[in-house]
């Protein structure tokens, strides 16, 4: 079956004054249809410029120049016109942030922020039907009195109800692709977890593929199906994600995984800051 | 609205500007009613009652040609508050789009607009307008002209910087990535937070204007005489004084009482609003 995103030697420099500044150097990347994938590595590794790759953000940044395949449903974001791209994001693909709250704007009220969302997909949309809509919406999101909620505005609610809303809104529209670039991080960690279990039975219902941008192994181990490591714009290590965090091959994903602080205590190793088995070539888990 | 009010109510200055502000409107609004004598306002020679000082008929005196100088501020009012509206009417939108365009959008397009908003803040404000009036004739209009001229830019630089921090907000990336178009960002995602200092700054500026203005007519390039306009009957009063000093002092407290009433209405609306200063 032919995979939903399928990113193939992705390379990405930045044009600064300096000169070109390489940061991705050849990414191989695939989610299929309805799977779970964790893209993990260290901050200023690149993830979360590959996301932005995906739904074609950086391709129209001036001084971004991106190469190789960006395959989206069989067509290239890379190779299409910024029309094109736009009218992927919001509808077959949407994207969580980091702070729920500022992701909403102060102005408006939740109710025209979701009729914004919602018009996206169906243009001619009334404000009662969206109105009943993002009832629902909110409804699926375990958000209590969804009315008055929808009457608020993001500073009158606490972050994990931004959250919530934020996972409602980015699934409104049935996207075929989510990405979710460290959700709830601003979050503590006993909402991001009860936010993420949310997010998971909510894509799996609707057949969402999500891609899982962390530094946050726990989130990952609890949340992904497979698993992609990234370090300095490489892919390291990638395959299911109990092999990997069962047996890790590469140097880095070891370093990286022995870097969890663990509950029995014994405290950190010390890992070196760089060596060269970092930059080993890539190991695939388990032929796909 | 309950907010506003007790916000008013524990800034008693504040509320003394909307008074202000709202009686004077008020008197603009309805001059030919509330001037003790409505023909005043225009070329109206009484000589045998010139140059009276202020009694029970003519409660700030009378000019050189016997004119009622309380209708005349009355009137005068008029036209200063047609003249404030009108110009920051004018200069507010050009402002704000030449600002949150330059300040979204960024690049070249922000170095061309905020080097030409620079290049007229260059010039000292009054300086542009007696510059233009020098080369235009002096006409209520041009006078419009001349003010919304120096005014726009001081909004284009408010709005910019505005623009520029809201710019990295989170919201504004959402918008982006649910495909919003750069239209709809700029105009419903941005301008909206960028109101209450737009609002505010209205409010303060009404005062200002009114002053340049005044200016303007002081320098005798302005508003024509008969038209009564504070400014010239400011300067009209200025040769005759300390003598008839109704001439001049009254319209003068007039400038000072409708530029005090905004100001005190701008803060007291800052604080409303949560503007920072």
């Amino acid at each position: 079956m032919m995979p939903l995103l399928d990113i193939k030697n992705l390379e990405l420099s930045f044009n600064s004054y300096k000169g070109l500044t390489q940061v991705l150097h050849g990414i191989d990347l695939n989610i299929k249809k309805g799977e779970r994938v964790a893209l993990v590595g260290e901050s200023g590794s690149g993830k979360s410029v590959t996301a932005r790759l995906v739904l074609g953000l950086l391709q129209e940044a001036r001084n971004a120049k991106a190469s190789g395949e960006v395959l989206f449903d069989g067509s290239d974001v890379n190779q299409m016109k910024n029309k094109d791209r736009a009218g992927l994001r919001g509808t077959d693909i949407s994207m969580i942030f980091q702070d729920p709250t500022s992701s909403l704007n102060p102005s408006f009220t939740i109710e025209t922020q979701f009729h914004d969302v919602l018009k996206r997909r169906t243009p001619d949309l009334t404000k009662e039907m969206s109105f009943e809509r993002a009832c629902a919406l909110l409804d699926d999101v375990a958000i209590p009195d969804p009315k008055r909620v929808l009457k608020s505005y993001n500073f009158q609610m606490s972050g994990g109800m931004n959250q919530r809303i934020m996972i409602a809104m980015a699934l409104a529209n049935k996207p075929k692709l989510l990405l979710a670039d460290e959700p709830g991080t601003a979050l503590d960690v006993t909402v991001q977890s009860q936010t993420l279990q949310l997010m998971r039975d909510l894509v799996s219902e609707n057949d969402t593929a999500v891609l899982l941008i962390s530094h946050n192994l726990g989130v990952v181990r609890e949340f992904a199906d497979r698993l992609y490591v990234i370090y300095r714009g490489r892919i390291v290590e990638e395959g299911p994600t109990a092999l990997i965090f069962n047996n890790p091959q590469h140097a880095y994903t070891k370093a990286l995984l022995s870097a969890i602080p663990r509950i029995t205590g014994g405290g950190l190793p010390q890992i070196a800051e760089q060596t060269d088995d970092y930059l080993a070539p890539k190991i695939t888990h388990g032929a796909i | 609205m309950i907010r506003a009010f007790h916000i008013l109510k524990s800034n008693p200055l504040s509320l003394v500007g909307m008074i202000l502000v709202l009686t004077i409107t008020l008197c603009a609004v309805f001059a030919p009613l509330i001037a003790p004598f409505p023909d005043h306002n225009g070329a109206v020679v009484e000589f045998l009652n010139a140059n009276k000082a202020p009694s029970a008929q003519n409660w700030m005196g009378t000019d050189l040609v016997g004119r009622d100088i309380f209708s005349r501020i009355i009137y005068a009012y008029q036209i200063s508050l047609v003249l404030g509206v009108v110009v920051l009417a004018i200069s507010t939108p050009i402002g704000t789009v030449v600002g949150l365009i330059a300040g979204y959008k960024g690049g070249w397009i922000e170095t061309v607009l905020m080097r030409i908003t620079d290049v007229f803040l260059s010039v000292p404000p009054l300086v542009l307008a007696i510059a233009m009036m020098g080369v235009l004739e002096p006409t209520l209009t041009n006078a419009m002209l001349a003010v919304t001229a120096m005014w726009w830019p001081w909004y284009a630089r408010l709005v910019y910087n505005i623009a520029r921090s809201e710019r990295e907000e989170g919201y504004v990336l959402a918008a982006e990535v649910i495909g919003a178009s750069s239209n709809h960002i700029t105009f419903r995602e941005i301008l909206p937070n960028c109101l209450p200092a737009i609002i505010t700054k209205m409010t303060l500026d009404m005062g200002f204007v009114i002053i340049i203005a005044s200016s303007l007519s002081f320098l005798g390039l302005g508003v024509q005489p008969p038209t009564p306009d504070l400014g010239s009957m400011v300067a009209e009063g200025a040769r005759y004084l300390p003598d008839s000093w109704w001439l001049s002092v009254f319209p003068g407290l007039a400038i000072l009482l409708a530029v005090f009433g905004f100001n005190l209405l701008g803060d007291g609306l800052r604080e409303i609003l949560g503007v920072e200063e």
